[in-house]
């Protein structure tokens, strides 16, 4: 709330001295309305203007000024560290479920921890450890999980019985818990106090902040930053980093060319106490008590204790807003069932006396992950915000990821899952956004268990044939806005809620699942594909050709009616996506490549094609409906469709041409399945779609054809070793460390994109490699099922982790895919991972803490391959991520 | 064994009954908005009654309660009657001498009453012709009284129901050719049923009162909070003027024998009542009756006991007391009530319940800790209270239903505890009288808008 107070004053366009903020304490700041003009006038121009001066702000300041950039100015609306950071509890927690917040928050843990020595500032660090309690085994094992992952990064951790939770914690009552996860470095700071250190080591490098300074808005010409307006003036600059909090999607919408960060602010209360009676140590643990959707810590001698409710209150949708900001008070009987909670948890905090009830609000995003990186559309626009409440625990690595990435073009980590580029437009909504984070919010504390689905904001996209499909028993998930189907549930069988496939071990979709793929395996099957990223770019001169053939590592300058697998690499040779590629004519190529890489993959071919008006590139996803004929009598459907001989000889695998499906002229048919089973996937005008759906699914009736989704093409593609770009591949993955070395050309006579470190990685070996794993000793009906992110052993040692995995129906066996490096035993550093390394080794996958002996290999069996049409290029690609 | 809370409220919601006053024009100029009203039985059958109608010859509403005891034959007939009989009595000269002509002519007739009934609230077919010619008696005598001024209607309240009492005791002493009839005006007359009823017209608001049921004013403070003014006083052995009154009737001999164990004459708890003969004929005309009556009045002891110390009648009238009160923009709603309520709800809490029910929850003051010592077990008690408060009146859509819930579920806390609610409603019939006693419940709620642009008139 002290935000927009301060938001109101500097409205009002009170001033105050710069340079004071470094000599007074946080807790007089916030108060302080000594009014002054500001002494030191804006510089004209700086290489980046940071706007935002809450711990992601000061971070970034801090992180670019120690990589040896001077010329940073620094804006802050209000006072530094006054926003939702001045209000964040405080809490620095390690035990995230994704690696790439994992790695974040336990960077910041370190920062931290020597923070106060490097600066000078007290930032009240206490390692005091966390303890997040289990109510039930599902909730166990999903903290074993995070268990594991800790654990193989070096990080303390392990799982306690309710009974040592009472010894760490004397207050907690345990009869309702079967379990607990210990985490004994986590730690609490001022988060305030870690913000204005930041700010302190920044400014002794250089860095120039400037508080009561507004944004107006960015300046954007031809696609790049060029400067920023401010209430006090316009600041020239080359890099603008949005670090506004809740903010942050206003001011992207600010400027004439709006930058879409997907952000929506929810209340959020806590509670503080007075001191107990006996004043409450220090150093007493964190409690993180999912299953009652609360946090408590000490502070103060008292407790701070907040939670994530069922019904969160969004606010400001319509934008910043007085009378919202007004009303932002504590709501006690808001807060009634997560005071239950607490008391439920330490009944005998009864006696304790109330001291507030804050009310803070917190920016969430739509898919609970925080937003880094640049804008697909303006080029040196950064942003960093949407921390789903945890901007505390990410702020240290967030701030250094996003410092890397500005200086170095990319960061030192995968950052996909936190990248901006992963959302579009389309999740810019207003009405999405509110709807979206009112589920977000309780799902902080929701059991997340394998192949969980937003429940909100559905339907925006959506195939033509979404009611025919529907009818017959779809079940639905959303990738990118798009519905796509999971299985088909045969008619009579509704037992199938939502609650029973909610589960980490055997899932009520076994059965159905498995008769989809036998479906695949011994008929047809059709799954509509059409959320596909799908551009055409073409030129009227070599052009589209040329500048493809430097963007993919594949050669593409094959005879037109052939589809290339290619990766599209960046200068290390990593995928920066996976795409088939169909030469449709000489001079035009239609580009296919995962649902989620239609912002990533436009803003990377952008700015790097020639700017020619020669050479066009353009979005056509909208345009076509893909279905994907996948089984040993397609090809029988589709010549009866046809009347034209669709026989290998005639329709060679990796194949394109436009034909007649039925009445409809001009349908797109590949020879290709993304699953290394034999097909088609027929690319059709939307207008024709359900059309040539009936036709298929009429002449399909006497081969057998049925519907199938894509959990069935996921068991089918994984058993086959294929990797999809997003889960198992990323910018950090070569071709060469997957076994795709024959997707690469490398003396297709042109230099392209990765080229060197490809030969390189040819001539020096690989640091890792991609194996796939076939779980031995492995219990389908009574094990947990492995999801992805499980520790790999070799001989006993921690090689790596896994990225997916599917049941294999055809192995009867789980198939695990993930990559195996080779650490030397001694200092850990990465050693050059050869075959024989690989297959000399015994296996073990860890699935929340039991190992299961696994079988690694690193090629697929070839006796799943019913049919090899092409000697030299075996169909080995596929996108769809899960 | 526990009803579940869906069997619970189907029991609660059986009797409930809901009417809004159509607004014309989109423009409401009615200053009731509208009622709700239920009834939850502890006898089997109910003894008590209810009653709500239109005045349609002239302006206003009806609604009232009844509580019958030692049968319902008179509550039912009270509650089929007593509303025309005030109608007639309002009726101006004009309109008495048309109905009758009509009636005298074989034409149609006006209607005077339009009734708002649930399903289950009965009029009786056969005593219909019975009463209708009672009931033209009444009118055709004020037709040859004619006193030409404009009726009060204080005057027109006490009017109808002594009038009505005494039609009820005609009708018994004559007795029916119809053996059926003649039994049903002996039992109407030998049991006995109290009437609060309430006439409303634009910010006039009359209360007449006969026996112990209550109204109740229910009033929002400026600081929103609820508070409650009677408008009726009990007609039983509390109410000092009351016992004063019944003593000053009788001579100083019965002074002790009039009032024993809080009872008119050591048997009846209210001191006004409709019927209850036995209190208000002499001891010969009630021999004389029963003996002549039908077997069944014969077979009853009661009907045969004389009360002990008889010696003055009668002991009870019907006459009501009449209360007026000038409606004001703050006066909310009015609870009509048996005492089934009121002996389980103070007036304040019910002022209480039903003022946060109608103004909706979310009018529910927010709690602000400030600078009160309040420690987490305090907050957590208060928060639960409130959220029971808020989830029983989601359950609800009838006030009278959701004051039912409190009357009977209401813990020592003030809250609806659904274990009690549940005990209380699965009670077998022979005990349920024992616990609690049959409630009837109005809530009519006002038009503040409506009553302020009266007021701005005058």
């Amino acid at each position: 709330a002290a935000r927009m107070f301060l938001r109101l004053l500097s409205d009002i366009q009170w001033r105050a001295a710069h340079p004071k903020w470094r000599r007074m304490t946080s807790s007089q700041r916030s108060t302080s309305t000594t009014a002054e003009p500001h002494p030191i006038s804006l510089p004209a121009q700086a290489q980046v203007v940071i706007c935002g001066g809450g711990i992601m702000g000061t971070s970034v300041a801090y992180h670019l000024s120690k990589m040896g950039w001077k010329d940073i100015v620094l804006l802050e609306q209000g006072r530094l560290a006054a926003g939702t950071t001045r209000f964040c509890a405080g809490i620095v927690s390690t035990a995230r479920p994704m690696s790439i917040e994992l790695k974040m928050a336990h960077y910041s843990n370190k920062l931290y921890q020597q923070l106060e020595q490097e600066t000078g500032v007290q930032t009240g660090y206490m390692k005091t450890g966390s303890i997040s309690l289990a109510q039930t085994q599902d909730r166990l094992i999903s903290l074993k999980r995070i268990a594991s992952s800790l654990n193989v990064m070096g990080i303390p951790c392990e799982i306690i019985s309710p009974k040592k939770v009472l010894q760490l914690h004397p207050l907690i009552n345990i009869h309702d818990l079967v379990g607990a996860m210990y985490v004994p470095e986590d730690a609490l700071v001022s988060s305030a106090n870690v913000s204005l250190a930041l700010a302190t080591a920044a400014s002794r490098n250089g860095v120039q902040i400037h508080e009561r300074t507004s944004v107006s808005h960015v300046t954007i010409q031809k696609g790049r930053v060029t400067g920023v307006e401010t209430d006090r003036g316009r600041i020239q600059c080359e890099f603008f980093v949005n670090c506004a909090g809740q903010w942050a999607y206003e001011l992207g919408h600010s400027g004439e060319e709006p930058v879409h960060i997907p952000l929506h602010a929810c209340e959020h209360f806590y509670l503080l106490t007075h001191p107990l009676k006996e004043p409450l140590s220090s150093s007493l643990p964190t409690v993180v008590d999912p299953d009652g959707r609360i946090y408590i810590r000490n502070w103060q001698g008292g407790i701070l204790s907040g939670g994530f409710e069922k019904n969160p209150k969004p606010l400001f949708t319509e934008g910043r807003n007085q009378l919202e900001i007004q009303n932002l008070q504590e709501d006690w009987d808001h807060f009634g069932p997560l005071l239950d909670a607490l008391l439920r948890r330490m009944p005998g905090l009864e006696a304790l006396q109330i001291m507030q009830l804050v009310n803070c609000p917190e920016s969430f995003t739509p898919d609970m992950r925080c937003i880094m990186g640049e804008s697909p559309t303006a080029q040196g626009y950064f942003v960093l915000a949407g921390m789903n409440s945890a901007g505390i625990s990410y702020g240290g690595g967030a701030g250094k990821y996003l410092a890397e990435w500005i200086v170095n073009g990319y960061p030192s980590e995968n950052v996909w899952p936190l990248d901006l580029k992963r959302f579009g437009t389309l999740q810019s909504s207003r009405t999405f956004l509110r709807h979206r984070v009112m589920e977000v919010m309780p799902l902080m504390c929701d059991l997340k268990v394998p192949r969980w689905d937003f429940q909100t904001g559905r339907q925006l996209r959506t195939s033509p044939l979404y009611d025919r499909l529907d009818a017959q028993g779809a079940r639905w998930m959303e990738k990118h806005g798009f519905e796509r189907v999971k299985y088909f549930v045969p008619p009579g069988n509704d037992l199938l809620d939502l609650d029973h496939s909610k589960t980490f071990y055997k899932p009520d979709w076994f059965d159905i699942v498995g008769s989809e793929v036998k479906c695949c395996k011994e008929a047809v099957c059709v799954i509509d594909m059409s959320s596909f990223t799908k551009f055409e770019i073409s030129s009227t001169g070599d052009e589209a050709l040329e500048s493809l053939q430097y963007l993919f590592s594949n050669d593409l300058d094959v005879p037109v009616g052939h589809v290339v697998h290619t990766g599209m690499l960046n200068e290390k040779g990593g995928y920066e996506n996976d795409c088939s590629i169909a030469r449709l004519s000489k001079r035009s190529f239609f580009m296919i490549s995962p649902t989620d890489q239609q912002v990533r993959c436009w803003a990377w071919l952008k700015n790097r094609l020639p700017n020619d008006s020669n050479l066009v590139m353009e979005d056509v996803t909208w345009k076509y409906t893909a279905l994907n004929l996948i089984g040993p009598r397609a090809v029988d459907v589709l010549s009866e469709l046809s009347y034209a001989p669709m026989t290998a000889e005639h329709f060679p695998s990796l194949f394109c041409k436009e034909m007649s499906v039925g009445y409809a002229n001009g349908i797109r048919v590949m020879s290709i399945t993304h699953t290394g089973e034999p097909g088609f996937v027929l690319y059709i005008p939307i207008e024709y779609a359900l059309h040539v759906y009936n036709e298929v699914m009429n002449m399909g009736q006497k081969y057998g054809i049925r519907n199938a989704g894509y959990y069935a093409l996921r068991s089918l593609r994984i058993e086959k070793f294929f990797a999809f770009w997003g889960q198992d591949l990323d910018a950090f993955t070569t071709p060469m460390e997957c076994g795709r070395e024959f997707q690469v050309k490398l003396d297709k006579g042109m230099q392209f994109l990765g080229q060197e470190a490809l030969w390189e990685q040819k001539q020096n070996g690989v640091y890792k490699r991609f194996t796939m794993f076939i779980l031995e000793d492995h219990d389908t009906d009574m094990d947990l099922w492995p999801w992805w992110g499980e520790p790999i052993f070799r001989n006993g040692r921690y090689v790596g982790k896994t990225t997916s995995s599917a049941y294999s129906y055809t192995l009867e066996r789980h198939v695990c895919l993930g990559f195996v490096h080779h650490f030397d035993e001694k200092t850990g550093e990465k050693l050059v991972v050869t075959t024989d390394f690989i297959n000399q080794g015994e296996y073990e996958i860890d699935i929340a803490g039991q190992r299961f002996q696994a079988k690694a290999k690193l090629y697929p069996f070839s006796s799943l391959f019913t049919q090899r049409r092409r000697k030299d290029e075996v169909e080995l690609s596929g996108y769809q991520r899960e | 064994f526990y009803l579940t809370p869906s069997q619970v409220n189907s029991i609660l919601k059986a009797n409930e009954y809901s009417f809004k006053v159509p607004e014309f024009d989109g423009k409401n100029v009615s200053s009731v908005l509208g009622f709700d009203s239920n009834q939850l039985p502890a006898n089997a059958p109910t003894e008590d009654r209810r009653s709500a109608a239109t005045c349609l010859q002239t302006r206003g509403m009806l609604l009232g309660v009844f509580d019958g005891h030692a049968g319902c034959a008179c509550a039912q007939a009270v509650s089929e009657r007593l509303f025309y009989y005030i109608a007639v009595s309002l009726l101006p000269h004009e309109t008495l001498l048309e109905i009758e002509n009509a009636v005298e002519s074989g034409r149609a007739l006006l209607p005077i009453l339009q009734w708002h009934k649930h399903p289950n609230d009965y009029f009786s077919k056969e005593a219909s012709k019975l009463y209708f010619n009672s009931l033209r008696t009444y009118w055709q005598e004020l037709i040859d009284l004619n006193s030409g001024e404009t009726t009060d209607v204080r005057e027109a309240l006490i009017n109808a129901f002594k009038r009505l009492d005494n039609d009820i005791s005609l009708e018994a002493q004559v007795g029916d050719p119809n053996s059926f009839l003649n039994y049903l005006v002996l039992r109407v007359a030998f049991s006995g049923a109290t009437a609060c009823v309430a006439h409303v017209d634009g910010v006039d608001l009359h209360i007449a009162n006969t026996g112990d049921s209550r109204a109740m004013l229910g009033v929002q403070e400026e600081d929103g909070s609820w508070s409650a003014v009677n408008l009726s006083y009990d007609h039983n052995a509390q109410n000092e003027h009351e016992v004063e009154r019944v003593k000053m009737e009788h001579p100083k001999s019965e002074e002790k024998s009039l009032v024993k164990q809080d009872r008119l004459l050591g048997l009846l708890m209210p001191f006004r009542a409709f019927g209850d003969v036995k209190f208000k004929w002499s001891i010969e005309l009630q021999k004389r009756v029963v003996e002549s009556g039908p077997d069944q009045l014969n077979d009853n002891e009661y009907t045969k006991f004389i009360p002990p110390n008889y010696h003055t009648p009668p002991y009870l009238t019907a006459e009501p007391e009449v209360i007026h009160h000038k409606l004001r923009p703050q006066d909310k709603f009015l609870v009509l009530a048996t005492d089934g309520l009121w002996e389980t709800m103070h007036r304040q809490d019910v002022a209480r319940i039903v003022g946060e029910y109608l103004a909706g929850v979310h009018h529910q003051q927010p709690i602000a800790v400030g600078g009160y010592k309040v420690t987490l077990g305090q907050m957590h008690g208060l928060l639960t209270e409130r959220r029971a408060r808020i989830s029983s009146v989601f359950e609800d859509q009838n006030a009278a239903t959701h004051l039912i819930r409190h009357a009977v579920g209401n813990n020592e806390f003030g809250t609806v505890d659904h274990e009690r609610l549940s005990k209380m409603l699965s009670l077998p019939e022979e005990l349920a009288r024992m616990y609690r006693d049959d409630i009837t419940i109005i809530v009519v709620q006002f038009n503040s808008h409506v009553i302020g642009a009266y007021q701005n008139e005058e």
